[in-house]
């Protein structure tokens, strides 16, 4: 092409972010606040909950031709506020050595946050120092004495609901009043105090009460994964990146897939973004003194690894050889079963917030067993509202229960008294899924394919990921605690509790969506790629903050993390520039 | 997509729709809970619009303008419906509640997953009618239906010769649950009291009371 040239805007901005979700946002609003001049770029579209044509809260799942089933577009289903999902067209990834990984990518303001589980838990001190505790993987360079003002600040400016129980590795927070569990969460906490099995109120960030004159209070529709409309619950689009857009110090530029993090040959320093307009297909660039990666653990590293020049031939800021590796997702494995003593309930709306109202945080001590590292176990149950899937796989539960008159009942059937086996069963599941810590292991890792490359020219990424016997052994725990759990409670476990051959149940890796790890922070400059502070030991005006930076995992969910460690290095980022220092 | 066309391919008109003001009251049948008021109907969505992308807007029409099923498969999944899930006291049928054009609909959305499997089973139904009977299962009698019928609705029974007919069976009644629960009549009858702005505060009293959990 003849009139082919590369775009670049005039202005230079303070600092470049790439990427809108929980780290990206939190870097647009601490900086913007301070009064940087940012670009911010997302690959993806705009997106506000609160505006109708986005809006698929409060809907029927009538309105959905498939009633809500997951399409390419929407896998979990069609009223998901995600879009992209494991599979998008035109941007592939691949895998190795017989990996089976996935990878989700939510192209859109505020990335996977529209979406998520809100499950909000802070990390506690021991998940800094794993290493200190059983000898396997890293210790942070950091404490949780350091990030703990930084979740405070979360804590009061986003809202998490939960109670303080005094626990040694789930710290006590700032904390709305949660909501009251729902019937079949009274009787799992009843039962689990049997069991030993801590039960507690669950952390969500979702608003039982207002917080401020620009988000409403949550009013109990258990839709969060659709987004909500009166920004009750977190996401970045909403409570970060709108704040930030008030400011007038943010460019947003939708559409924007970053290439290539550019760099000046003499000083070594980043000078700013190479991206491609998907809608144009254009290549552009902006300028910026500061950059800033939040594109997701494993899509950052890809930008790193994809930024190779004479200086930097391995990739940017990868003298230590770390980018990429260290990749790990949390745990996850899950059984579903049927308590009789719910058959035939009243009929009441308990739909309650997104999600659970109670979890069971890490309970036991792993001295004593034969993995070394913990989970957390979420539930679900209740009158839901119907979706696809509604009553799917009935011939396989309605024979094992006897029928309103005592007499035993066939499996399967038609008509009638199949009509009203439905009506019985709803509100009768309960489900349990185990969130783990994996052990982050460098031979778990993305890395550039050598051959392909998406539909914009950047090559992607292949990945290599093989679950061990530290995460095998922690499923087997958690499914026999979903048996010893139900068996307790008088539930009947559905299908079959997965076998050894079946690693025992576990997710594949990716699955969970909570990558970690792939661009590690560490003190020595050998053996990680960040310091403290998540500013490039190579390239000074180059920082991390989505969650590549992490060196463990922790049997929590990770977006609380990564806004209070945002929040930690876009305040850092500020002290430098005003002593000069960047 | 034009609905006529939709009601035309289908050919509901011949079976369920006799004496019926068609198309409105067809579109009711077919979308009981969505039935369009005449100014939404100008506009011409099946559905409302919630929060698609132009990808899904255009996926959507493209299958809305597609016809998989024939006039005969048709009749035969809505006679089939009706027998999984009937009228009875509490609520209308499976094919008063929409669920034959949920299931055309899901064979074209999932055409790997579905179109085969129901393709295949609606004609080894039509196959065994015709051993049994000489005639399709559209034609046979109801009593000659549900003799068919019972011998592929509960698996445990294991009749030879039935493995691939239960199978089926399994595949429609669970289509048939997806369909009719997720219907307007459907969330009636289920009871389902949310999907509305609330304030919650713990179960009923006297549902804790009879739990034991007061």
């Amino acid at each position: 092409m003849s009139d082919f040239q590369i775009k670049t805007t005039p202005t230079v901005y303070d600092v470049i972010i790439v990427g809108s979700g929980a780290g990206g946002g939190m870097a647009a609003y601490e900086l913007t606040k301070a009064g940087a001049k940012v670009c911010l770029l997302e690959a993806g579209q705009n997106f506000d909950p609160a505006d109708p044509k986005y809006i698929t809260q409060m809907k029927w799942p009538y309105q959905s031709p498939r009633r809500g089933a997951s399409t390419r577009y929407r896998p979990f289903g069609d009223f998901d506020a995600a879009y992209g999902g494991w599979d998008i067209e035109g941007e592939p990834y691949t895998t190795k050595d017989d990996t089976k990984f996935r990878w989700f990518r939510s192209r859109m303001l505020g990335g996977r946050t529209n979406h998520w589980g809100r499950i909000s838990l802070r990390f506690g001190p021991q998940d800094f120092k794993r290493k200190s505790i059983d000898g396997l993987g890293e210790d942070w360079p950091i404490s949780y004495q350091d990030v703990a003002p930084f979740y405070d600040e979360v804590d009061r400016l986003i809202g998490v609901f939960g109670t303080n129980e005094n626990l040694p590795n789930d710290p006590d927070s700032i904390f709305l009043p949660p909501p009251k569990p729902r019937l079949h969460e009274m009787m799992l906490q009843k039962n689990n105090k049997k069991l030993g099995i801590t039960t507690i109120p669950s952390r969500l960030s979702i608003l039982t009460k207002a917080i401020n004159n620009d988000r409403g209070a949550c009013f109990y529709c258990s839709q969060c994964g659709r987004a909500c409309m009166a920004y009750a619950d977190f996401s970045s689009s909403s409570c970060l990146c709108k704040p930030a857009m008030k400011t007038n110090n943010v460019d947003v530029v939708y559409f924007a897939m970053a290439r290539e993090v550019l760099t000046d040959a003499k000083t070594g320093l980043a000078t700013g973004i190479s991206y491609v307009d998907t809608l144009t297909m254009e290549e552009k660039t902006v300028k910026g003194k500061i950059v800033v990666l939040a594109a997701s653990a494993c899509e950052s590293a890809r930008l790193l690894l994809n930024s190779k020049s004479a200086r930097f031939p391995e990739g940017l800021a990868n003298s230590s050889g770390v980018v990429g590796k260290y990749l790990h997702d949390s745990t996850g494995a899950s059984r579903g079963g049927i308590v009789p003593m719910l058959f035939d309930r009243k009929r009441y709306n308990e739909d309650g917030t997104g999600g659970m109202h109670v979890y069971s945080p890490w309970w036991l001590d792993n001295k004593k067993l034969d993995f070394p590292r913990g989970y957390h176990i979420e539930y679900w149950g209740g009158m839901d509202m119907p979706a696809y899937g509604f009553g799917w796989g009935i011939e396989e539960e309605n024979g094992l229960f006897p029928g309103r008159d005592g007499q035993p009942k066939e499996a399967g059937g038609y008509g009638a008294g199949l009509k009203d086996d439905y009506r019985r069963f709803y509100g009768a599941y309960i489900g349990m899924a185990g969130r783990g810590e994996a052990v982050a292991r460098e031979d778990n890792y993305c890395e550039i394919d050598p051959e392909k490359v998406d539909k914009f020219g950047i090559p992607v990424l292949r990945f290599h990921y093989k679950w061990s016997d530290y995460e095998r052994l922690q499923a087997k725990h958690m499914h026999d605690t979903f048996e010893q759990i139900m068996h307790e409670m008088g539930a009947v476990p559905l299908g079959k509790k997965p076998t050894a051959e079946q690693d025992y149940g576990l997710n594949l890796p990716g699955e969970i969506i909570h990558e970690v790890g792939t661009i590690r922070m560490g003190d020595d400059p050998k053996r990680s790629a960040l310091n403290k502070w998540q500013q490039a030991h190579d390239v000074k005006n180059l920082f991390v903050v989505d969650a590549a930076p992490f060196v463990s995992q922790g049997d929590k969910n990770c977006t609380w993390t990564i806004l209070a460690l945002s929040m930690r290095a876009s305040r850092h980022i500020v002290e430098e520039r005003k002593a000069g220092k960047l | 997509m034009k609905r006529r066309n939709l009601l035309k391919g289908i050919g509901l008109g011949s079976l369920s729709l006799v004496g019926l003001n068609v198309p409105a009251k067809a579109a009711e049948l077919l979308y009981p809970a969505i039935t369009p008021t005449p100014e939404v109907e100008k506009k011409d969505p099946v559905f409302e619009q919630f929060g698609r992308t132009e990808h899904e807007k255009a996926r959507d029409a493209k299958i809305f303008a597609e016809q998989f099923f024939t006039k005969h498969e048709m009749q035969t999944i809505t006679v089939l419906v009706d027998i999984i899930i009937p009228k009875d006291t509490h609520s209308g049928s499976a094919s008063e509640a929409g669920v034959p054009a949920f299931i055309e609909f899901m064979a074209k959305d999932r055409p790997e997953e579905f179109q085969t499997p129901l393709r295949g089973g609606l004609s080894w139904l039509d196959n065994q009618a015709k051993r049994r009977f000489e005639k399709t299962f559209i034609e046979i009698s109801d009593a000659q239906r549900i003799e068919i019928v019972e011998d592929i609705a509960y698996p445990n029974r294991k009749k030879p010769g039935m493995s691939q007919g239960v199978v089926f069976f399994n595949l429609m009644r669970n289509l048939t649950a997806s369909g009719f629960w997720t219907s307007k009549i459907g969330i009636q009858d289920l009871g389902y009291q949310g999907n509305v702005p609330n304030q919650w505060d713990g179960p009923p009293a006297d549902v804790l009371k009879q739990y034991g959990l007061g």
